[in-house]
């Protein structure tokens, strides 16, 4: 075996084997489990306990009405104000909705009492005013006699389908194109970000970790110091991977699992939100999905995927060999040289920040299209991009500064490294490290 | 020769390390490399076991010129040294052994054999961190030999090292001398060596100050001193011209302007009539000479 490969076996071995790797690769599918449940929990929660609320329609607008989930109303009958109000304090009711006959039908804004001293529950509250405006809105129309299967006629649905004008666009996008496009680039950035910082800040740890254990100067006689930085970068790369195939398996299972068990459709979870609502048609329903299902398959997943690890790996080597240099620089005192990893950390936060603010509103603008290709930044928003076919020459540009840059930074990382690894007891500034890295062998 | 440094030069920036050094080492011999903290012997070794590369100069090891096999034939303790805590004793040495280019199953005979010499055998599932930390040095040592070197380069060897383990290594080195490897021992502490060295070289600021054979550098180096030791009390009216420099009870040490007065001296106190039970020179330590070196290069 040669030297590389037994330093990135032991990396490798080493952090897999470690238990914080093996709890932390089952716990997060396993978090992600908990989430689920909780989610599932939280949208069948009924909401505490029913209140009674007697309605006092002063104007006859609104009565009868029909009961809400947690909510029941009771027709005032010919009590009055105060008579319900003592009602509520010997606790009969747990309160008194007052509704004023209207001013006049131009008037929009309505204000209704609730006469109580315990706090109506903010969803409660917008139940009640969302059926009390449906009730007022029905007692308009029927005043000004209007027929409400006429009045539905006057809605329309308006939705932007974006056609190509070259032929071979045709019919290449829908209204779902964008949205797809942000769904799939997102997760894809989000992804990057994380795994490059993390794996990034772990080798930087290990390099560190050699250096205070004084371990290295004993490595440095045996190996190379490129050898060393470089089978850690990989060696810690490979355990990304594994960690993130481990989840990619573990939480298809996860979720593929957990509604069958618990008997539920994911598309449930949604729930909370259209509550109240008109059920949506099921026809339309089943449309949409359809359609983002078409639109999924239509992205070029083989290039999408591919390119995935082209940036992982690109943005992998820039920022994990800048961490791996700083690291070697610090050693011991971690407290002065956190300012060190700020321009390893400023960028790639800057990058995951453009993306998330201006990425989403518009994939082509010109920030959008400059971070796509500037190498600190492509990793990280070129991803994004691809869900949106973007030009094929600014792909392929972005991936040639990524790539060369992966090169570069490797080769000024090693340049510092090898100078910083057997530096003690010396704070190091940037301008000290950028002086290393004309030192001779 | 199993080293050769001819006109090596370093430079970090601005500063020096190691200003045009040139030595030899012989075959077999225990070679000290003296010198303060900071002196560059240091940045000199680490340019014998390639860790870095000379700016301007060239380094032999046993014939060659270094290159990227070479720290096979090279056993390295470093003043900076250490071993991976959470590492296992057995996969530790297994793995810094085939660093140095052994086979996995020749590493494992040889740690075998270290283990059974210093009767550990059971540490093989031990984590470093477990150990104590004589045990630690012990395995230590072991990482640096285990592949046989040719030549053994000891920084600071004894720094940290507690009176047994010290002993122990002594040995060690002592044996694997006495086999034919070559050893160089770099410290700052010059009286902790001088008795196990045939050779040695001084370096200041950078700079090879003095380098030579043990005994004659002591010979170019005496002051002339002569301690003089009596069966009673020594004479008290002695000339001028013998500077007394150190009186004891039953002995006195003399500087003499020539050693050819030596011969006076000991003539003085015959016929005085004392009893003389010892008459000897008193060779510089290579601490002394290491100061007056350094006074007279003005560095």
């Amino acid at each position: 075996m040669s030297k590389l490969s037994l330093i990135i076996r032991r990396e490798y071995l080493t952090r897999v084997r470690k238990k914080s790797f093996i709890i932390g690769t089952l716990l997060a599918p396993v978090g992600l489990l908990v989430y689920m449940l909780v989610i599932i929990g939280l949208s069948s929660y009924q909401g505490s306990d029913e209140i009674k609320v007697a309605v006092l329609d002063e104007a006859k607008m609104v009565n009868p009405l029909p009961d809400e989930k947690g909510v029941r109303f009771i027709p005032s009958g010919n009590k009055t104000l105060e008579a319900l109000k003592t009602e509520v304090t010997e606790k009969k009711l747990d309160g008194v909705l007052r509704i004023p006959p209207l001013g006049n039908f131009q008037q929009k804004d309505h204000t209704i009492f609730y006469y109580s001293d315990e706090k109506l529950a903010p969803e409660k509250s917008g139940q009640i005013e969302k059926r009390i405006a449906a009730k007022i809105k029905a007692f308009k129309m029927d005043s000004l006699k209007l027929d409400a299967e006429r009045l539905k006629l006057l809605e329309s649905d308006v939705s932007i389908d974006p056609e190509g004008i070259k032929s071979d666009q045709e019919d290449d996008q829908s209204k779902y194109t964008a949205g797809v496009g942000i769904a799939v680039g997102g997760i894809m950035t989000f992804l990057l970000f994380f795994m490059v910082l993390m794996y990034g800040q772990m080798v930087m740890k290990s390099v560190m970790e050699e250096k205070t254990n004084r371990i290295v100067e004993v490595m440095m006689s045996s190996v190379r110091p490129f050898d060393l930085m470089m089978g850690k970068i990989i060696g810690a790369g490979l355990v990304g991977l594994t960690q993130v195939v481990a989840w990619v398996v573990l939480s298809g299972a996860v979720s593929f699992i957990v509604p069958l068990v618990m008997g539920f459709d994911a598309g449930q979870m949604q729930a909370p939100m259209t509550q109240g609502d008109a059920t949506i048609d099921p026809e339309l329903m089943q449309d949409t999905g359809m359609r983002i299902m078409a639109e999924l398959s239509r992205q070029n997943w083989p290039l999408l995927i591919g390119s995935f690890i082209i940036y992982f790996l690109g943005g992998y080597f820039i920022y994990s060999s800048m961490f791996a240099a700083i690291g070697s620089a610090m050693g011991d005192d971690t407290g002065e040289g956190q300012a060190l990893t700020l321009p390893a950390t400023i960028p790639l936060i800057l990058a995951f920040y453009i993306v998330s603010m201006a990425g989403w509103r518009n994939p082509d603008s010109n920030l959008m299209v400059f971070s796509s290709i500037f190498p600190l930044f492509s990793p990280i928003a070129m991803p994004f991009r691809l869900a949106f076919n973007p030009p094929w020459w600014q792909v392929a540009l972005s991936l040639t500064l990524v790539i060369a840059s992966a090169i570069f930074f490797v080769w000024l990382a090693g340049r510092i490294y090898r100078v910083g690894i057997l530096m003690y007891g010396k704070k190091v500034t940037l301008k000290e490290m950028w002086k290393w890295t004309f030192y001779n062998g | 020769m199993i080293l050769s440094i001819q006109d090596v030069v370093k430079t970090y920036g601005d500063y020096m390390a190691v200003n045009h050094v040139s030595l030899e080492v012989q075959k077999g011999s225990v070679f000290g490399m003296l010198g303060p903290n900071g002196a560059g012997k240091t940045s000199l070794i680490r340019m014998i076991t390639t860790i870095t590369a000379p700016d301007s100069g060239t380094i032999y090891l046993d014939g060659a010129k270094l290159h990227s096999r070479s720290p096979e034939q090279i056993g390295y303790m470093p003043e900076e040294r250490g071993l991976y805590k959470k590492m296992k004793v057995g996969e530790q040495l297994l793995y810094l052994a085939q660093l140095k280019g052994l086979t996995k199953a020749k590493a494992q005979q040889e740690i075998d054999m270290w283990f059974e010499k210093f009767d550990i055998k059971d540490w093989w599932n031990k984590k470093v961190e477990d150990l104590s930390k004589g045990m630690q040095q012990k395995i230590q040592f072991i990482a640096t030999v285990l592949h046989n070197p040719k030549l053994l380069i000891l920084d600071e060897p004894f720094t940290g090292l507690d009176p047994i383990n010290t002993n122990l290594i002594k040995d060690e080195i002592g044996q694997l001398n006495a086999a034919g490897t070559s050893i160089i021992f770099s410290t700052h502490r010059m009286e902790q060596v001088e008795e196990m060295c045939d050779h040695i070289v001084l370096i200041n600021k950078g700079k090879n100050v003095l380098y030579g054979e043990v005994q004659a550098i002591k010979n170019e180096y005496k002051q002339n001193l002569y301690r003089v030791e009596t069966a009673g009390e020594p004479p008290t009216d002695l000339p001028d011209r013998f500077a007394v420099v150190k009186a004891e009870k039953n002995a006195l040490t003399f500087k003499l302007d020539d050693e050819a007065q030596s011969n006076d001296l000991l003539k003085l106190f015959l016929q005085k009539g004392t009893r003389v039970t010892r008459f000897e020179e008193i060779l510089p330590t290579f601490n002394e000479i290491f100061i007056q070196r350094v006074a007279e290069t003005g560095d």
